[in-house]
C-alpha cells in the first residue's frame, strides 16, 4: 500500500469506528470509572439536587455495608443462587444437549426450537405467569405434585422455598442457550475418539466419562463463566415475584443496589454495592478459570 | 450434514457386533435397539412438555373467563373461551400505547446498533489504523464489567443531559455494544481481502466499498446482530424501569410489572398482558431462528 492509500484507509478507518467507540467510552467506560468513584463518596438525594453536596468518604461505604445485615444477606442469598442454581442449569443443559445430540433422535429441530423457546421469552412476563403457577391453593405446580403424593408448598410465601422457586424459574428460562453450546461442543469432539474407545471395549458409560467429558471442557469453562456472571446479576425474578421477600430471603445484590439508588437515592451506598458484584464475579470468574483450566488442557 | 455423517462412521464400528446379535437372536435384537430410543424419546417428550407447560397455562388462562384461572382443581383449558381480557388490555389499560412504545424502540435500537456495531466491526477486521489492536483489547475488558457499574453514573450523567424520561435514554444501552463489534470482527475477518482490493483497483473508495461489497457479503451477520438487539432491547427491564418515569413513556415489560401491582387478582389479564409481550419475541425468534442461533455460536467457540 502507497503511504497515501494508507493514510486514506486510515482515515476511513476512525470514520467507521469513530462513532461505535465514542458511544461506548461515553456511555460505558466513563460511567464504569465514575461508578467506581463515586463509590467512595456519600453521594445521597441532596447531591442530587446539587453535586457539590456530595463528599469523598473513602473505604467508609464499604465499612457501613459490611456492617449492614441487609447487605450480608443479600450477599448471602445472591451467593445461594449462583452457587446452587448456576451449576443445575448448567447440568440441565448438559442433560438437555446429550439427549438432543443422540443418534438415533426424531425431529431434532422441533425439540431444540421447543427447548429453546423460553430463552427468547421476556422475563418480566414469564415471572408473572410463574408467580401463578407457584400459587400454594391455585397453582399448577402444587397440584401436578399432589398427584404423586406431595403436600401443597406455599413456595412464594415461604422463606426457605422462595429462592428454590426463583431457581427452578431461571432453569426453565435459561437452560436452552447453554443447550446450544454444549450440542455445539459435543458435535466437535472428534468421532475418532469414540471409535478408538469402542474399540477398547468401552462401554457407554466409559465413553462418556473418558470421551465425552473431556472433549467438553473447555465449552464447561465457557459456560459456567458466562452462566456466573449473568447470575450474579438476579434482579427481575425477584423484584416482579417476591419483591425480596418472604423476610428478604429474595433480596439480592442488584435489587438491593436498585432500591439504594433508585429508591432512596443514596447513590453512593448503591455504588458500592455494585462495585461489590463487580469484586465478586471478578472473584468467581478468577476462581473458575483456575479450577478448570486444568481440566481443560 | 455433519451429524449423520458422524452417525454412520459410529455405526460402522458397532455393525459386526450388531450383525452378530441380529444372525443369532433376531427378534430380542431389535427390541435391545427400540428400547433406547423409545426411553430416549419419551425423555424428549416429558422436556418438551414441561417446557411448554408455562407457556401453554398462560395463553390458555389469557382465554379464560374471569375467575377461571383462579379455580381447583386448576383448569388446562378454558371452558369457554373468551377474548374480553384482551378487549379489557385495550379498553381499561394503556397497554396499547407501552406496545407501540416497545416497537418504536426496540426497532431503532436495532437499526442504530447495527449501523454502528456493523461499521466499527468492519472496520476492526479489516481497516488498519494507528492503536487498532490496542483499543481492541481494552474493548474485552468491557466483557467482564456487570453493567450494573456504571448504570448509576449513567443515570446521573442522562439526567444532566436531560434524557432521563425519554425514548433517548432508553435507547442508550443498545446504541453499540462490545459485543456486536466483537461478533461482526469475527464473521468479516472470514472475507478474503482479494475481494476488498479487487473493489479498491476498481476504483471504489472506502465507503462505496462497504456498502457495495462488503454489506452483501456479511448481510448474514448483520442479520443475527439485528435479532440479538431486538430480542434484547424488547425484553430488557431494569434500564427501562429506572429510566422511564411517566407511564405513557414505559415499554411492555415495565408496563406490565407496574399493572401486577394493580392488578394482581385480575389473573385473566395479567396472563393475557403477557401474551401481548412474550408473543412478538418469539415470533421474531422463530422467524430468525437460524440467524439467532448463528450469533450464540459465533460468540461460544471463540473462548
Amino acid at each position: 500500500m502507497t503511504p497515501a492509500a494508507s493514510r486514506q484507509q486510515s482515515r476511513a478507518a476512525w470514520v467507521f469506528v469513530g462513532p461505535a467507540l465514542a458511544l461506548i467510552a461515553i456511555l460505558f467506560f466513563l460511567p464504569v470509572l465514575a461508578g467506581l468513584l463515586l463509590a467512595l463518596t456519600d453521594f445521597d438525594i441532596y447531591a442530587i439536587g446539587s453535586t457539590s453536596n456530595a463528599r469523598f468518604v473513602g473505604l467508609r461505604n464499604f465499612q457501613q455495608v459490611l456492617h449492614d445485615p441487609d447487605f450480608l444477606t443479600a450477599l448471602r442469598n445472591t451467593l445461594y443462587y449462583v452457587i446452587v442454581g448456576g451449576p443445575l442449569s448448567v447440568l440441565t443443559s448438559l442433560g438437555a444437549a446429550l439427549l438432543l445430540n443422540a443418534r438415533m433422535v426424531r425431529l431434532r429441530g422441533l425439540f431444540r426450537t421447543i427447548y429453546f423457546a423460553p430463552v427468547v421469552t421476556t422475563l418480566v412476563a414469564v415471572a408473572i405467569v410463574w408467580r401463578y403457577l407457584y400459587h400454594p391453593k391455585y397453582g399448577l405446580l402444587n397440584y401436578v405434585m399432589g398427584w404423586i403424593g406431595i403436600a401443597p408448598i406455599d413456595w412464594l410465601g415461604n422463606p426457605h422455598w422462595a429462592m428454590p422457586a426463583i431457581i427452578l424459574l431461571s432453569i426453565w428460562k435459561n437452560f436452552g442457550y447453554n443447550m446450544l453450546i454444549f450440542v455445539a461442543g459435543l458435535q466437535a469432539i472428534s468421532q475418532d475418539l469414540y471409535e478408538a474407545a469402542g474399540i477398547d471395549g468401552a462401554g457407554a458409560w466409559k465413553r462418556f466419562v473418558h470421551v465425552t467429558l473431556p472433549g467438553l471442557a473447555p465449552t464447561f469453562l465457557f459456560v459456567s463463566v458466562t452462566t456466573m456472571i449473568g447470575f450474579f446479576q438476579l434482579f427481575a425474578e425477584p423484584y416482579i415475584m417476591t419483591q425480596g421477600g418472604p423476610l428478604k430471603s429474595t433480596t439480592t445484590l442488584v435489587l438491593l443496589m436498585y432500591q439504594e439508588g433508585f429508591r432512596w437515592w443514596r447513590m453512593g451506598i448503591a455504588s458500592t454495592l455494585a462495585v461489590v458484584l463487580l469484586l465478586a464475579t471478578l472473584v468467581g470468574t478468577l476462581l473458575q478459570l483456575r479450577l478448570q483450566r486444568g481440566r481443560a488442557q | 450434514m455433519k451429524s449423520t455423517d458422524a452417525s454412520n462412521r459410529t455405526d460402522r464400528v458397532n455393525a459386526p457386533d450388531a450383525a452378530k446379535r441380529s444372525a443369532t437372536m433376531k427378534g430380542s435384537a431389535r427390541m435391545k435397539r427400540a428400547l433406547p430410543s423409545v426411553l430416549l424419546h419419551a425423555a424428549l417428550i416429558l422436556g418438551a412438555v414441561l417446557t411448554l407447560t408455562p407457556l401453554g397455562w398462560m395463553v390458555a388462562a389469557s382465554f379464560m373467563p374471569t375467575g377461571e384461572a383462579n379455580s381447583f382443581p386448576p383448569r388446562f383449558l378454558p371452558s369457554q373461551p373468551t377474548l374480553t381480557h384482551y378487549v379489557d388490555l385495550f379498553t381499561r389499560t394503556h397497554l396499547a400505547r407501552n406496545f407501540l412504545n416497545s416497537a418504536f424502540v426496540s426497532i431503532l435500537a436495532t437499526l442504530l446498533s447495527v449501523t454502528f456495531n456493523g461499521m466499527a466491526g468492519y472496520a476492526f477486521a479489516k481497516l488498519r489504523f494507528g492503536g487498532r489492536d490496542k483499543i481492541f483489547r481494552l474493548l474485552t475488558l468491557a466483557l467482564v464489567v456487570p453493567g450494573q457499574v456504571g448504570m448509576l453514573p449513567l443515570f446521573l450523567l442522562l439526567r444532566q443531559m436531560g434524557f432521563v424520561n425519554t425514548y433517548v435514554g432508553v435507547l442508550v444501552p443498545f446504541l453499540a455494544s462490545v459485543l456486536g463489534i466483537f461478533l461482526i470482527r469475527q464473521y468479516v475477518l472470514g472475507v478474503p481481502d482479494e475481494l476488498l482490493d479487487a473493489a479498491r483497483v476498481d476504483g471504489a473508495g472506502e465507503f462505496q466499498l462497504f456498502l457495495r461489497v462488503v454489506v452483501p457479503v456479511i448481510k448474514p451477520i448483520l442479520v443475527t446482530l439485528a435479532a440479538f438487539t431486538f430480542l434484547s432491547a424488547w425484553n430488557d427491564f431494569l434500564w427501562p424501569l429506572i429510566i422511564l418515569s411517566d407511564g405513557g413513556k414505559y415499554t411492555l415489560p415495565v408496563a406490565l410489572a407496574n399493572l401486577t401491582g394493580e392488578h394482581v387478582q385480575d389473573t385473566e389479564l395479567m396472563m393475557a398482558g403477557s401474551v401481548l409481550t412474550v408473543l412478538p419475541a418469539l415470533l421474531v425468534f422463530l422467524m430468525f431462528q437460524r440467524a439467532y442461533v448463528r450469533g450464540i455460536m459465533a460468540g461460544s467457540v471463540k473462548q
